[in-house]
């Protein structure tokens, strides 16, 4: 599957690059639906007997490949959240020298760094590769409230309702966006809503 | 006028430790309190040597929040320009100094969840400091501390009385050396290393962290470069419009501020970059000493930092 090109923005914007296989003893790999693809990539047996997979598949069919994969250890959840509660049990147990790999959707890469930050790897040391849905984790910035998976600009707080513009503004100690009212000044003008990248 | 801003100094106390080391202690001329810095700052210490004047760095020792003096610790190096041996013959209780406010390019990296010190010889200095910081916000940390011989351990006591159990110190005389494979190897997460000591001990220490996947970011040092003395060389200066003569003794940094350039400095020491000068035209080969650039920078040519590298040939022309 070719990878989405994210057009050049600002420089709070996120970038993500490829991943690739670094020395260390222990490896900690973190992916979403087709994040799998890019750990396929990289899998070797000498890394994959280093490694820790935890994968949320979000109705992709990449679980068994990587499995078959016979990591160190395989871990499937039904969501981040539910996920995540392992996710810090592994970084409060794991050894400066960890390498950590994260690999799907924005959300899932920018929560899982934010936990990885928490536990004192710096955030420049933590390899991502973005794969699948260009969906973002958008803040409301009048709420607060988070809405996941937002495809569109503008689209409607999950939380409070308002039509919110989205921005490349983004938060690593939220691991969200930026969403900001489009119609204070005038209500219910409200431009057609497209594509965050039509 | 560049570097850091000056402060005038008495010394109130010069304090020999061993064969080699010297404290000294420093209060203002003015009276009232020096300003607070961070663990692992230094200070730029102006020698008025006769017609010479170095600017020496050394460490800050003393407890940062202790805003009634200062204290550094200096080793004597008999085969140098002669800057500590200046410090270690000619100073005395009561002269007056200038120093400058001091610079921090050693900072601990408070976001760390354990600090692991490794220190060799002098390197101690700036530990001493980061410790009493550290120990004000109950900090995590532990230091590894390599010296020469228990003769030569400078502080050692000191250390070892008030922290016996995170302190620890090897004696080269005594066959005892660092494990540094099994020192890193099960460090926790978050954990940042610092290492201050003889270049060799610093790639040491670095080359074995990259190797067991340490982040870049999270291994800290911090090594002073004396100026070495060389052969004599011309400079000219384009901008300034004058050609100097850098002598055998003195740094082509020091030959430009004798010639009454006002070069931009920091460190003096080849760390922080602040000298960092273009190259207009050279003919000859640099002798390049800073860890500033990259090794393409020195191959190309382009860039020298006057406080610790040379030159040796027919031409050097600096956008100075």
């Amino acid at each position: 599957m070719s990878k989405f090109e994210f057009p050049p923005s600002i420089k709070s914007r996120p970038v993500y690059g490829t991943l690739e296989a670094r020395p260390g003893k222990a490896h900690l790999m973190i992916a979403d639906a087709a994040g799998a693809e890019a750990i396929l990539d990289i899998a070797t047996p000498e890394l994959m007997a280093r490694s820790h997979i935890i994968y949320i598949p979000r109705g992709a069919t990449h679980g068994e490949a990587l499995r078959g994969l016979t990591p160190a250890q395989y871990y499937e959840g039904p969501s981040y959240a539910a996920s995540v509660t392992r996710i810090q049990r592994v970084l409060q147990d794991a050894h400066m020298g960890l390498q950590v790999y994260l690999t799907g959707t924005e959300g899932l890469m920018g929560q899982a760094q934010n936990e990885a930050m928490q536990a004192g790897i710096p955030h420049t040391a933590i390899q991502t590769e973005h794969r699948g849905s260009v969906a973002r984790r958008m803040q409301c910035v009048h709420c607060k409230g988070i809405t996941e998976d937002v495809e569109t600009d503008p689209f409607v707080c999950s939380h409070c309702g308002l039509n919110l513009f989205v921005r490349d503004h983004y938060s690593r100690r939220l691991a969200a966006y930026q969403g900001v009212c489009i119609d204070a000044e005038d209500p219910g003008n409200v431009p057609q809503a497209k594509g965050i990248y039509e | 006028m560049s570097g850091a801003e000056k402060i005038a100094v008495r010394v109130t106390e010069v304090t020999p430790l061993n064969e080699l080391v010297t404290r000294f202690r420093f209060e203002p001329v003015a009276g009232g309190l020096l300003p607070t810095f961070s663990g692992g700052a230094h200070t730029v210490v102006e020698m008025a040597d006769g017609d010479i004047t170095r600017l020496n760095p050394y460490s800050l020792m003393s407890d940062p929040f202790d805003q009634s003096a200062y204290t550094i610790s200096v080793r004597r190096d008999d085969a140098g320009r002669g800057g500590s041996l200046f410090m270690h013959e000619k100073v005395k209780v009561g002269d007056e100094m200038v120093i400058s406010n001091p610079v921090n390019l050693f900072s601990l990296d408070l976001r760390a969840k354990k600090h692991l010190m490794i220190a060799g010889g002098i390197g101690i200095t700036p530990f001493l400091a980061q410790i009493k910081q550290l120990d004000r916000a109950h900090g995590n940390w532990e230091l590894h501390y390599s010296c020469r011989s228990e003769a030569l351990g400078s502080y050692v006591d000191y250390l070892t009385s008030t922290h016996p159990n995170d302190v620890n110190v090897y004696y080269d005389d005594q066959d005892q050396a660092i494990d540094l494979e099994t020192l890193l190897d099960g460090q926790p997460l978050g954990t940042h290393i610092y290492v201050c000591g003889p270049k060799g001990m610093i790639n040491w220490v670095r080359g074995k962290a990259e190797a067991l996947g340490w982040p870049r970011e999270a291994v800290h040092y911090e090594e002073f470069l004396a100026p070495q003395p060389g052969k004599p060389f011309e400079v000219k200066l384009a901008v300034s419009n004058k050609v100097v003569q850098v002598g055998e003794h003195e740094s082509l940094l020091e030959a430009i501020e004798r010639a009454g350039v006002d070069a931009p400095y920091l460190c003096r020491g080849g760390a922080c970059g602040m000298c960092e000068t273009r190259v207009i035209d050279y003919a000859g080969n640099f002798i390049h000493r800073d860890h500033w650039l990259e090794d393409d920078e020195h191959a190309s040519g382009e860039k020298i930092m006057p406080c610790v590298s040379r030159f040796e040939g027919k031409t050097l022309v600096l956008d100075r």
